[in-house]
């Protein structure tokens, strides 16, 4: 019920950004999903793509330092408060938030909340037992 | 008129200043021979005795001693007299692993003290004088050094330490500072907080005495039109005392080495050969009165050039110009000697990769230092709270080897040159040693 995402170390420099995602390119890597954390002086980027091993090896065959992360993904429908119900769900559960961020599906009326928690596996199988979708890994690799 | 804290010392002809320092150096080198295992034995390696020691033309013969021995010999294994002789102890900042720890006995502290008083005069010191020392006080010589000249002259002596520069500039406005005695960037940094407070008119400063770290020539006039006073350089290390091994008067320009009490010799770094008066090589000292710590032919690895024209104020000791660079890496940040290798030890400790690059720079007139580390896959975390983590706790080891604070910076991995020299490790924005 995990996914692997990529996290990159990114140094603060213009286009540092820019020939990273280059290379996912040249290497016939999609994205699914991404995300930038940043910090005065790095930044840390994080990314779902189609083809992970892929992607890890076009990365560190670029010097750059990559590591894979779980994550979940949950699905949530375009309704009033059913964000803050998976999130409430969490917190009330123990489960601490790292980070998330969110990406829209083509289907209508759906939204992906991509969420690093403390223990994933138990996480995810929490919400689905409370009734969230959690995608698995190969659909979102192949959305 | 040129005045001096004692004149028949200070001014002394050249002959007689050669005749104490053969009878004193023969002397010391006996005590030594007798007192100091450590000493006696690279003497004996190198087959000297003192019987082949009649005089400073003689001194080449001798071993040289260098921060490795004392580091080697710490904390007792130079010392030359029972512990029970010793009153004192200063250590130099935070330098690798051991520190160099110096002993005084009361003759020592008193020698000394004069030492920073004739520099204290030399820069226009009297008994009417308010002496403001903010060196710091503790294990660092600076504040001792010149808190022991003050009262020597008679100056008013104000003990303030480093830092709290408010408490300075009330200090120096209500009780009238006359005399200045701090690092030049400490120096500088005051002298911009007091024009930028509009107190300039309200201060009576007319002298500063500035050292334990390298300062340009720029930086004197900068400091000496900002406060309008005039700018002294003084010199000296913890090993051979403290400050005032020698000091700057009117002429500024090159510091009057106390000669009575220290001989000193330039040497090729590289071969150890004795050089030529002018030549400019490494500075080696030899301490001829010193009770409990008496160096013989210390290794300052500071290079500069001697020098013994006749000086227009009338003081007969050699001159040395002001440090022109290091013979070894050494680097003085914020008047810590810092050396590229405590970096890589500190990394090597953490399990990182020893590449790294220094960023020495002054910003506001105070030191900055930036250490520049590459991020490898065992520290990589994919959230910001670990990373930063990981930051804290080079920059918390750096604190505790170094003894100054450094910011680090993640960089990616090979983003940092590779390379065998040291040029590339340290990038000094400075410029301490231009002139």
């Amino acid at each position: 019920m995990q996914i692997q995402q990529l996290s990159v170390f990114i140094e603060n420099k213009p286009g540092r950004l820019a020939e990273i995602t280059e290379v996912l390119a040249e290497a016939q890597v999609d994205i699914r999903a991404i995300s930038v954390a940043d910090t005065s002086d790095f930044g840390i980027l994080r990314v779902i793509v189609d083809k992970p091993d892929a992607a890890i090896a076009a990365l560190k065959e670029h010097g750059m330092t990559v590591s894979l992360t779980n994550v979940i993904a949950v699905g949530i429908s375009d309704e009033r408060g059913t964000f803050s119900k998976a999130v409430r769900f969490l917190a009330d559960q123990g489960f601490d938030v790292e980070y998330m961020y969110a990406f829209i599906s083509r289907d209508q009326g759906r939204a992906y909340v991509i969420i690093r928690t403390s223990d994933g596996a138990r996480a995810a199988q929490a919400l689905q037992d409370h009734g969230f979708e959690i995608l698995p890994a190969e659909a979102v690799y192949n959305m | 008129m040129e005045r001096y804290y004692q004149p028949e010392i200070e001014c002394a002809p050249r002959e007689q200043i050669l005749q104490w320092q053969n009878e004193r150096l023969v002397k010391q080198v006996q005590n030594v021979w007798e007192h100091v295992p450590y000493y006696r034995k690279k003497m004996e390696e190198k087959g000297v005795t003192p019987a082949d020691i009649t005089g400073v033309k003689d001194l080449y013969k001798l071993p040289f001693l260098c921060k490795d021995d004392l580091r080697e010999a710490y904390p007792y294994g130079l010392l030359a007299r029972p512990l029970s002789d010793c009153v004192r102890i200063q250590s130099t900042s935070g330098t690798t692993g051991r520190r160099v720890v110096a002993f005084y006995t009361q003759h020592d502290l008193d020698l000394w003290e004069d030492c920073c008083a004739r520099a204290i005069v030399a820069a226009g010191g009297t008994k009417d004088d308010v002496c403001h020392v903010c060196y710091g006080y503790g294990l660092f010589t600076g504040g001792p050094g010149l808190n022991g000249g003050s009262h020597k002259v008679g100056c008013l002596t104000l003990p303030m330490s480093s830092g709290n520069t408010d408490r300075q500039l009330q200090f120096m406005v209500d009780l009238g500072s006359t005399i200045l005695c701090c690092t030049p960037s400490y120096a500088a940094y005051l002298a911009e907080s007091i024009h930028e407070r509009g107190l300039r008119d309200q201060i009576k400063l007319k002298a500063g005495i500035f050292g334990a770290e390298a300062w340009t020539e720029e930086m004197r006039h900068n400091i000496e039109e900002k406060l309008g006073i005039k700018a002294y350089d003084i010199y000296g290390l913890t090993e051979t005392s403290g400050p005032g091994v020698s000091f700057e008067c009117s002429e500024q320009s090159g510091m009057h080495i106390n000669e009575d009490h220290f001989i000193a010799e330039i040497i090729d770094p590289d071969t150890g050969e004795v050089l030529p008066e002018g030549e400019k090589g490494e500075l080696v000292f030899t301490s001829i009165t010193k009770e409990a710590f008496p160096l013989l032919r210390y290794r300052t690895r500071d290079i500069c050039v001697l020098s013994r024209k006749p000086c227009s104020c009338g003081r007969t000791h050699v001159k040395m110009s002001k440090p022109m660079g290091r013979s070894d890496d050494m680097l003085v940040i914020k008047g810590v000697n810092v050396f590229p290798s405590q970096i890589e030890t500190v990394l090597l400790k953490l399990g990182m990769e020893p590449n790294y690059r220094m960023i020495v720079d002054r910003k506001n007139n105070l030191d900055t230092l930036e250490v520049q580390v590459e991020v490898n896959e065992a520290q990589f975390s994919d959230t910001v709270k670990n990373m930063e983590k990981v930051e804290r706790s080079i920059s918390s080891a750096l604190q505790s080897i170094l003894g100054i604070g450094a910011k680090v910076t993640l960089m990616e991995p090979k983003s940092i040159e590779r390379s065998e020299g040291k040029a590339k490790r340290v990038i000094d924005n400075r410029d301490l040693f231009k002139s």
